[in-house]
């Protein structure tokens, strides 16, 4: 059992939201990091609407985990590539979906270890709420409420699509 | 000394199959590897940033406990420990309490009341780091940095990681070790792993009085000619002439050597054009490889050292991410039985 979302509506509000919040904060030259692996395919259709030339970041996490010593290392650990210098910067941090705010928590350690940004902007195409740290994203494509054994599942990245599935897988 | 070396895999690896110590490539299989090599990859990515540091040995404590001297091992150890954010206790216990009649049992005891959660070990013998690992409490992780002529699996894996960087992978690979392989723990490693990898050859070139009896057993063929055992080759190994360790004549001088089994640009050119040079350290300039060819554009000597760190960084947060969730689990089955 699952059901589809659309995903090009979500990806519109997320552009427009960008668009709206990149010409308020008078930002003219930002650069995308993706989190991987839902984040990149993201960024990489964002960059794209957006017109952003300069080649996407693509961050993986593994390194910063808090749970590390409950489970141990991710062992498909995978290098992160920031093909650009992140020193002043005004960085779009993509993620597909935020629920409790851990992964971007580690995202942000890991990114301040490449040098000191100008500024961050979280944006993530899915909201999924229940939130265990203070942070929100600046924009998100849609918030929804799961049922307790729902989970959602993006895949992609080409198309890219995103399942609402019931309990087990 | 105890120490089942037969069969490590119930020592190593946790029910999950994650790694918990790292003492041996021996029962390791070749997903495993392959993980080890691909984290690696990912240190590599952090040591080429402005903070080269990563969280996740944090609050832990490593000892280096290094019976036997080293230089580069112990210092990408202790590297690699760093960048990992643990702190790191260098014991060289040549020069500490076992010189004052301290038993190794006792000098761990000791190790363990100071909290220390990682033990990185080289010892002169065979099989001492099973020995800790059977011995210490549980949740410290054992690294094997090198015992006797057992194996030196951190320097196996990083050679791996070296040929892979250059080759791409192992598949079709012809690959040689030259020299001292009687001495060598690093040898009996690395043919373990070029095995298990899926490397297409492995020759080893040797006088026969540096070869141990039944070294094809170990899985590899034996060449006593080198300029026979140099054709077609895509990656030789040197390694040093571990002169500390002979007894006897097993040589007739080192001239005699060099003139048979150093590696020369005259021998390199018998090799595939593209094959990589690569030698664990410390070279014996003239000895076992010529100065040019250490030096030339087909040594990957360097490379080495630098893919030594990576490969430390990953076995050492493997093990202690394994020997973490081993403590959850349990911490979890004992919560569940409501024993709590």
């Amino acid at each position: 059992m699952s059901a589809l979302l659309d995903v090009d509506q979500l990806l519109d509000k997320l552009e427009a939201g960008l668009r709206n919040l990149l010409e308020e904060r008078g930002i003219k030259s930002p650069v995308l990091i993706g989190i991987r692996t839902g984040g990149v395919w993201v960024a990489d259709i964002i960059g794209k609407r957006l017109g952003i030339e300069e080649p996407f970041g693509e961050l993986d996490i593994s390194f910063y985990r808090d749970d590390f010593s409950r489970i141990g290392l991710n062992p498909k650990v995978t290098p992160s590539s920031l093909p650009f210098d992140t020193e002043d910067r005004d960085i779009i941090l993509v993620d597909d979906v935020i629920m409790s705010g851990r992964t971007i928590r580690a995202a942000m350690n890991e990114l301040f270890d490449y040098g000191r940004p100008a500024s961050i902007i979280l944006a993530t195409l899915i909201d999924l709420g229940a939130r265990e740290l203070p942070i929100q994203p600046d924009v998100a494509g849609q918030s929804l409420k799961l049922d307790a054994p729902q989970r959602i599942k993006l895949r992609g990245p080409d198309p890219l699509r995103i399942e609402i599935q019931a309990a087990e897988q | 000394m105890t120490a089942n070396l037969a069969s490590p895999n119930h020592l190593q690896l946790t029910r999950d199959g994650q790694l918990r110590h790292f003492l041996t490539l021996d029962g390791l299989g070749r997903e495993l590897l392959t993980d080890i090599l691909d984290t690696a990859d990912s240190f590599i990515e952090v040591g080429e940033r402005s903070i080269k540091k990563v969280p996740l040995l944090r609050g832990r404590t490593v000892v280096n406990l290094f019976f036997e001297a080293s230089t580069r091992t112990r210092s990408t150890f202790e590297l690699a420990a760093k960048r990992l954010s643990a702190d790191v206790l260098n014991l060289d216990i040549n020069t500490s309490a076992t010189s004052k009649g301290e038993s190794l049992s006792d000098t761990l005891l000791n190790l363990e009341a100071m909290a220390s959660d990682m033990f990185v070990v080289r010892h002169a013998q065979s099989g001492a780091p099973h020995f800790i690992a059977e011995s210490v409490t549980p949740g410290v992780a054992i690294i094997n940095a090198g015992d006797g002529r057992h194996a030196h699996p951190t320097q196996a894996m990083l050679d791996m990681l070296t040929i892979r960087q250059h080759k791409g992978g192992f598949e079709g690979l012809k690959v040689a070790i030259v020299g001292d392989i009687l001495h060598s723990r690093v040898a009996r490693s690395q043919i373990r792993a070029l095995n298990e990898l899926g490397a297409e050859q492995i020759r080893v070139i040797a006088p026969g009085t540096l070869l141990p009896k039944d070294v094809e057993s170990l899985g590899c063929t034996v060449e006593y000619d080198m300029a026979k055992g140099m054709k077609d080759l895509d990656v030789v190994i040197m390694l040093r002439l571990q002169k500390e360790r002979m007894e006897g004549a097993l040589l007739p001088s080192e001239r005699e050597f060099y003139r048979l089994y150093g590696l020369s640009q005259d021998k390199l050119a018998l090799a595939h054009p593209e094959c990589i040079v690569m030698h664990p350290g410390p070279i014996n300039r003239g000895v076992e490889i010529e100065s040019a060819v250490a030096d030339g554009p087909q040594s990957v000597i360097l490379n080495q050292v630098t893919n030594g760190i990576a490969i430390r960084m990953a076995v050492m947060s493997m093990a202690m991410g394994g020997q973490m969730a081993e403590r959850q689990q349990k911490q979890n089955e004992i919560n569940e039985r409501g024993l709590a």
